[in-house]
């Protein structure tokens, strides 16, 4: 066993022991109350290849990589890094010995620029001890120039977009001069271009001889990047294969450990009468004379690229941001949407795209999560929440949806972030919604909770309720709707059929 | 095939539930703590016991009732992520507003004496003082729910204003001499044998009241709901700006009520009353565990944070340390609790 720091020591001299895996770990085991997260898992990593992980959600993939981040210590289980065993005890330790992880929620400062971002803690001082702020943008430049990042050093982080966000991430992260990258589902909040760029700047480092380890639940992006994929499931370990030879579905098979036959199983449903009437909606400078109707079952999938103003759209007709012009009619009756609570009550419910930021009570338990919106209306009697009829039917929903949790008690943060959405899912369906707007209802999810969900969604069309959903994922958009409404910058560029709906139609409406 | 599914079943209901302390144990460890080095110390220094004196137990929740009372008026107000700086400076104001008419007509410079407004029904009194305290308090939760600005930028402009209000009101002057029927809610009435405060019985009242509020009621719920993300509170439609505007009105109907508790038993008011118990009031909060960054916070908690307040002055004075050395003190042990309660926080955190 060799310290961290003399580990550091040895890998700043240059004299780094050779071994087929820049990092080795087995027999990991470790445990939280309640739930045991991994059992004797093995991960091997190989220079200059792109490895993915993948799992459903609470297969242990996350808790895998926190503790080669250096984030959790293993209860039990052998780290070696180029052979050579290594304890780490704390992120800066794992940072130092070349292991860099990328989070799913970005760690940058908004208010401080970009290259100040980057070299913090590590800022080039001049003689008088003082931050050279040349050198430190020079330093920048060189590292963009080396990935083909084009982002001026010197602006704000907050002033930029999630991808450029992304992009800074990653350059500070390969500052380090790091042997290990760890990517945890970093083409979640990008567009396709973005994802393109993002994949040229993973080829690059691959040909550097980093080892890359990616999470990803996107299938396509798997066989498009990855050399190698290992498969967990319920915290232990599956399998590691090539990736030329896997199929999507015995991947699928291996991580669910059952066949998933239809991923889109939507049902045809009688279509009634029309539910909801959007007329003529804008908002200034967002989105302008959006018109559409949708009707009792019907899946009204909307599509169109990040910041088109999708979700803006939902926003708007949920009450959160009110329109500046425009109508929206429930049953044919005109209603003034103008806060969440209004929409509530005339049978909306609303799941936000953003899971932390709009959706959890982070500090709050499963439970209070999943009862919070329907306490506006049902189950308080003089003030009083009747607690006990509340928490059965809490329950029930939460099984129905195989929320993974020992009970209803758990801070909803140890969740992993499918179940949290199924929380979410809960949470709206308890209301009993006629028209259920669904933003980005499966990003982030395994593909055993999605088909879930989509079963779900399926299943309250059936039973009449007006479906809208806005997703990224073109299958998804393409299986689930009746109809595809596209938009593009602000302003709807068409709706297609079911019957008529292509990837290739889709994509020229939405970006022209 | 099916065994996933069964397994998902199971987890919800079938593994081992996970035995949770609630969280005030903790603060409960560390006034059994404090308790026992003075008691400790008492043997020592003085030769006596600090616990086994029912008198002296009674002294020290009294001490302890009218700053309590504020604190749990708070504690909710800071579980929505807010701050209310006001509570002292209404204290001071309400009392001298609320002395003011309940003084007896043989005091010949009774504020309004010369309207005839003396030897009044102390409900008058006391009501005053309820309305008054709301309606501040409304003041503080409408400058915020429609300006927007920080509570504490709110709530130490009112603060400010409402000491210069309590000096206005006689112009510096107390206001003194009230009636027997007014004072009597400041006095002890004697069970078993022992005397027990009337505000003491009003602290635990409302102790209880606000601990169903919180626990059982939608009031409760919301106010959780906006401290921990308000953003998402706002999206599962609760309307932040009412709910806040009930929360701050309802800590200064708390502050009135207080305020009236101070005047009764000081049997007089004057302008400089309750300076500082709005810190006192925090410190209790955020000794029992509540978070300043709101969504977390528990009246049973801030009940304990009180008595262990009243506990250490206590102490010092019974050991028979000087009133310089008890601030200092108690600075430092109003720091402690909460760094040790938040290293237990983490600790729990992190393992689950």
């Amino acid at each position: 066993m060799v310290s961290p720091s003399t580990m550091k020591i040895v890998r700043e001299s240059g004299a780094v022991p050779g071994s087929e895996f820049v990092l080795e770990v087995a027999e990991v085991r470790k445990e939280f109350p309640g739930v045991v997260a991994l059992d004797n898992v093995k991960f091997q990593l190989r220079a200059g290849t792109v490895h993915a992980l993948m799992g459903e959600n609470g297969a242990g993939k996350s808790t895998l990589m926190k503790i080669i981040a250096g984030i959790y210590t293993p209860d039990k289980g052998t780290f070696k890094l180029r052979g050579v065993d290594v304890r780490l005890k704390s992120p800066l330790d794992a940072l130092e010995n070349g292991i860099a992880m990328i989070h799913q929620e970005l760690n940058l400062m908004g208010p401080m620029t970009v290259s100040e971002n980057i070299w913090i803690r590590r800022e080039p001082k001049n003689r008088f001890g003082f931050i050279d702020h040349l050198e430190m943008r020079r330093k920048t430049e060189e590292l963009f120039k080396r990935l083909n990042i084009e982002i001026d050093p010197v602006v704000e982080v907050g002033t930029l977009s999630v991808a450029n966000r992304q992009m800074v991430e990653i350059a500070k992260a390969v500052s380090f001069n790091s042997d290990v990258l760890i990517m945890d589902e970093p083409t979640s909040a990008l567009t396709e271009r973005e994802v393109t760029h993002l994949f040229q700047i993973i080829r690059a480092l691959k040909a550097e001889g980093k080892g890359i380890i990616y999470i990803t639940h996107k299938m396509n992006e798997l066989f498009d990047i990855a050399d190698e994929v290992s498969i967990f499931r319920d915290g232990k370990y599956i399998a590691t294969k090539n990736s030329k030879d896997l199929t999507r579905d015995e991947i699928i098979r291996m991580m669910v450990g059952r066949e998933i036959t239809q991923l889109f199983p939507k049902e045809t449903v009688p279509i009634g009468n029309v539910k909801l009437s959007v007329k003529g909606l804008t908002l200034n400078g967002i989105f302008k004379d959006v018109s559409f109707d949708v009707r009792e079952g019907e899946i009204l999938g909307i599509a169109g690229l990040v910041g088109s103003g999708r979700s803006n759209i939902a926003e708007t007709i949920f009450g959160v941001t009110p329109a500046s012009s425009g109508a929206i009619e429930i049953d044919g009756k005109r209603v003034n949407i103008k806060s969440p609570a209004v929409a509530m009550h005339n049978g909306m419910a609303f799941l936000t795209e953003d899971r932390k930021e709009t959706g959890c009570f982070l500090l709050l338990d499963i439970q209070d999560n999943t009862q919070m919106a329907v306490l506006q209306n049902r189950y308080v009697n003089y003030g009083f929440v009747e607690q006990t009829q509340l928490a059965k039917d809490s329950e029930v929903m939460a099984q129905a949806l195989r929320v993974r949790t020992p009970d209803m008690q758990e801070p909803i943060i140890n969740l992993s972030g499918g179940n949290q959405q199924k929380v979410l899912i809960a949470r709206w369906l308890l209301t009993k919604p006629r028209i259920l707007i669904l933003d980005e209802p499966t990003r982030g999810i395994d593909v055993g909770a999605k088909a879930e969900i989509h079963k779900l969604v399926s299943q309250l069309a059936g039973q009449g309720v007006a479906v809208i959903m806005i997703s990224s994922e073109m299958p998804e958009v393409m299986g689930m709707s009746d109809r595809i409404m596209v938009v593009h910058e602000g302003r709807v560029t068409g709706f297609l059929d079911r019957s008529e709906a292509t990837q290739v139609k889709i994509m020229e409406m939405a970006s022209h | 095939m099916t065994d996933t599914q069964q397994d998902a079943g199971k987890s919800l209901t079938g593994l081992k539930k996970i035995r949770r302390w609630p969280p005030e144990v903790s603060i409960l460890l560390v006034l059994v703590g404090i308790m026992l080095v003075f008691e400790i110390l008492g043997w020592i220094l003085i030769g006596d016991s600090f616990i086994a004196n029912r008198q002296r137990l009674s002294i020290i929740v009294l001490q302890v009732a009218v700053t309590g009372v504020i604190a749990i008026g708070v504690t909710q107000v800071i579980i929505t992520a807010g701050v209310d700086l006001s509570s002292g400076s209404m204290v001071g104001f309400i009392a001298m507003v609320a002395a003011s008419l309940a003084q007896v007509s043989t005091n010949e410079r009774a504020v309004f004496g010369a309207y005839g407004l003396t030897d009044l029904n102390p409900v008058w009194a006391i009501l005053s003082g309820l309305t008054l305290g709301l309606l501040l308090g409304f003041i503080n939760g409408f400058i915020i729910a429609k300006t927007k600005i920080p509570p504490f930028i709110a709530t130490l402009g009112m603060m400010v204003s409402v000491r210069g209000l309590a000096k206005w009101y006689t112009l510096g002057q107390p206001v003194a001499l009230l009636s027997d029927s007014f004072s009597w809610f400041g006095h002890s009435f004697p069970v078993f044998g022992f005397p027990v405060p009337r505000p003491v019985i009003v602290f635990l009242i409302v102790a209880v009241i606000f601990h169903i509020l919180l626990t059982y009621t939608r009031y409760g719920k919301f106010t959780y709901a906006i401290g921990a993300n308000p953003q998402a509170a706002r999206v599962s439609g609760i309307n932040i700006g009412n709910h806040l505007m009930k929360v701050y009105s309802i800590a200064g109907l708390l502050s009135g009520l207080a305020a009236v508790m101070t005047a009764a038993r000081a049997e007089s008011a004057q302008p400089g009353m309750g300076v500082g118990y709005e810190l006192d009031a925090i410190a209790s909060c955020v000794i029992g565990g509540t978070s300043l960054g709101g969504g977390v916070g528990r009246i049973t908690g801030t009940f304990i944070g009180t008595i262990i307040l009243g506990v250490v002055t206590s102490g010092f004075t019974f050991l028979k340390v000087g009133a310089y050395y008890q601030e200092i003190v108690k600075g430092i042990i109003i720091v402690a609790a909460v760094v040790i309660d938040q290293n237990r926080q983490n600790k729990r955190r992190k393992s689950s």
